[in-house]
């Protein structure tokens, strides 16, 4: 019975890291909390249900949904976020146009796909067989979710280390002007931050629609206050922080429903967010930040 | 005068709500001003709105008794709330309030006293149009006075640099408590009003989609001032039913008119109407 609900506890916790990921990466590269993030998650899970309804097969369909979030990110960050960066608005008035961003992409999403729940079409997700493995069962749906949000999250942790492209995005999060007078080219490599934490903000909608086999234009909006404690539990802009705030959310969530406090679930969640910012608002892991990736 | 009469009629509903807003609005800009992004608002909101709700329903308390007491536990609340929260700044300072928010939320749904999810109802509706338009002129009236006050420009020092204001002996941490404090009256305010002029409440109607609408309508109408605050709430409260014959685009046009705002008028509305006036003077001298 525990080791299942530590299984599931993982799997829930490979999506909110996945999710967390995008999130934090952009907060450590430009200091900005991007509350459209939860807005590209759900157009990305219908933009795949659409892709699939049209007889495109499921896994093409989730990397091309995640494609299109990214380009969504370019533009929220042309449209909400790069005006403001000329002029050096601070950190309120950023919040607020991806708010506003945020409107038109759920309002875009209402008006295509109406305000009922969808499912993926024929995609055989209920017959998907299930794996016993000595005490636990999952799906291997599940299994595979599992799988793509990790190998994701390796695949960015590489590339932020090992590319030219992750040594510019790191040099813009450690210091912008230094970055910019030493031959980074700001704008491109904030665009393909954005692109990145998108795509796996994206990617993070489509799996998880496909878990529950549901996707509602709600669906972000647990995850969007969720993911904020990931990434403050890992610590504000630090990957590995919110991979491993992701584990640790899912496991403390999966926990409290195995000791019957599914009701509180949340407000345990808050409430560890709330401590760890009060007494130690680096995060658990302390001072490793993107700049270290 | 019938005329006036037929259009309130019609329309009491909305102005009472834009009256509620206003205040709502108010008690953000208050923190605000002491460049505090603390995002509690919708909590101290529901926690009057659930305690007035209760006086009423159980214990038949009137209208007045029921806000003050509210009122007092939402200050209370709010005081409390900035002592864990006082070194934090900036985007930490919201994320923690909006935590605290949540974790509100989630009482509100799981204790038997507020109703769980389905929330209370039958709520007295006596908060007529009159009280709530006296309500916000008394807070409006009393940000006004405070405003020529020596704790005000305290408050902005405060704002504007914070060690400069320790330097000249200003205590920070009271200055940032009393704002917080203060919100957190006026928030009180607004929920109780809500509460006794909505019938019914349920937690949703206290959680961050408030928390966002209540900050919208403080930015667009510009932090700088209460005139914004009220400014703000006032036309985004009424810009839904002016675009309802776009039908299907209507909340894409309020996304696009937010963004508009905030791109070419980066201190708020109120703050264009201050540049003309401002335009007006030096072509007059």
């Amino acid at each position: 019975m525990i080791w299942q609900q530590l299984l599931n506890g993982l799997f829930l916790g490979a999506v909110y890291a996945l999710f967390a990921v995008g999130y934090t990466l952009v907060f450590g590269v430009l200091d900005i909390l991007n509350l459209a993030h939860a807005a590209i998650f759900t157009a990305a899970a219908f933009a795949a249900l659409s892709l699939a309804a049209h007889g495109i097969p499921l896994p093409l369909a989730f990397l091309l949904a995640a494609a299109m979030a990214g380009i969504i990110g370019i533009l929220l960050d042309r449209v909400a976020f790069a005006p403001l960066r000329r002029r050096n608005a601070g950190t309120l008035v950023p919040l607020i146009s991806s708010i506003g961003v945020a409107i038109i992409i759920g309002a875009v999403l209402r008006g295509i796909y109406g305000v009922d729940e969808q499912h993926f079409a024929n995609a055989g997700l209920e017959a998907a067989p299930a794996i016993r493995l000595g005490p636990v069962t999952f799906t291997t749906v599940e299994l595979t979710i599992f799988v793509s949000a990790i190998v994701l999250m390796v695949v960015l942790s590489w590339m932020l280390r090992a590319t030219a492209l992750g040594r510019s995005i790191r040099a813009v999060a450690a210091d912008r002007v230094a970055a910019a007078l030493l031959g980074v080219h700001l704008e491109r490599t904030i665009a393909a931050t954005f692109y990145i934490a998108s795509a796996l903000g994206g990617a993070a909608g489509v799996l998880v629609g496909l878990e529950y086999n549901s996707v509602t234009l709600d669906m972000g909006s647990p995850i969007e206050l969720k993911g904020l404690a990931v990434i403050v539990l890992g610590g504000m802009g630090s990957i590995s922080g919110a991979v491993a705030g992701g584990f640790i959310i899912g496991a403390v969530e999966t926990l409290a429903i195995a000791c019957g406090l599914s009701e509180w679930r949340d407000a345990i969640t808050f409430g560890v967010m709330f401590l760890i910012l009060v007494a130690r608002p680096v995060g658990l892991f302390g001072r490793r930040s993107l700049r270290q990736a | 005068m019938s005329v006036l009469a037929e259009f309130y009629a019609r329309h009491s509903q909305l102005i009472d709500q834009i009256g509620v807003n206003a205040i709502l609005a108010l008690s953000l800009s208050v923190s605000l001003q002491a460049g505090q992004l603390a995002l509690a608002q919708a909590a101290f909101m529901g926690i009057a709105a659930y305690v007035s709700a209760i006086l009423a329903l159980n214990a038949h308390w009137p209208l007045v008794a029921a806000i003050i007491a509210a009122v007092l536990v939402s200050t209370l609340v709010a005081a409390l709330l900035a002592y864990p929260i006082r070194r934090l700044r900036g985007i930490f300072l919201a994320i923690a309030t909006i935590g605290f928010g949540e974790i509100v939320r989630v009482f509100a749904n799981n204790l038997n006293v507020t109703g769980g999810a389905e929330g209370l109802s039958s709520i007295p509706s006596d908060a007529t149009t009159a009280v709530i338009y006296g309500s916000l002129a008394l807070v409006a009236l009393g940000l006004l006075l405070l405003s020529r006050t020596k704790f005000a420009l305290a408050v902005s020092l405060v704002r504007e640099d914070e060690y400069a204001a320790r330097g000249v002996g200003i205590d920070v941490g009271a200055i940032r408590t009393i704002s917080l404090a203060l919100g957190g009256a006026i928030a009180g305010l607004g929920g109780a009003l809500y509460a006794h002029s909505s019938f019914f409440i349920t937690p949703n109607d206290f959680g961050f989609a408030r928390m966002e609408e209540i900050l919208v309508w403080c930015v667009i109408g510009g932090v700088t001032s209460p005139l914004g605050a009220v400014l703000g709430a006032a036309l985004l409260s009424i810009l839904p039913e002016v675009i309802r014959f776009l039908r299907d685009y209507r909340e894409v046009t309020n996304g696009i008119i937010l963004l508009a705002v905030i791109l070419f008028a980066p201190g708020g509305l109120a703050s264009l109407w201050r540049a003309r006036r401002q335009r007006a003077a030096r072509v007059r001298s």
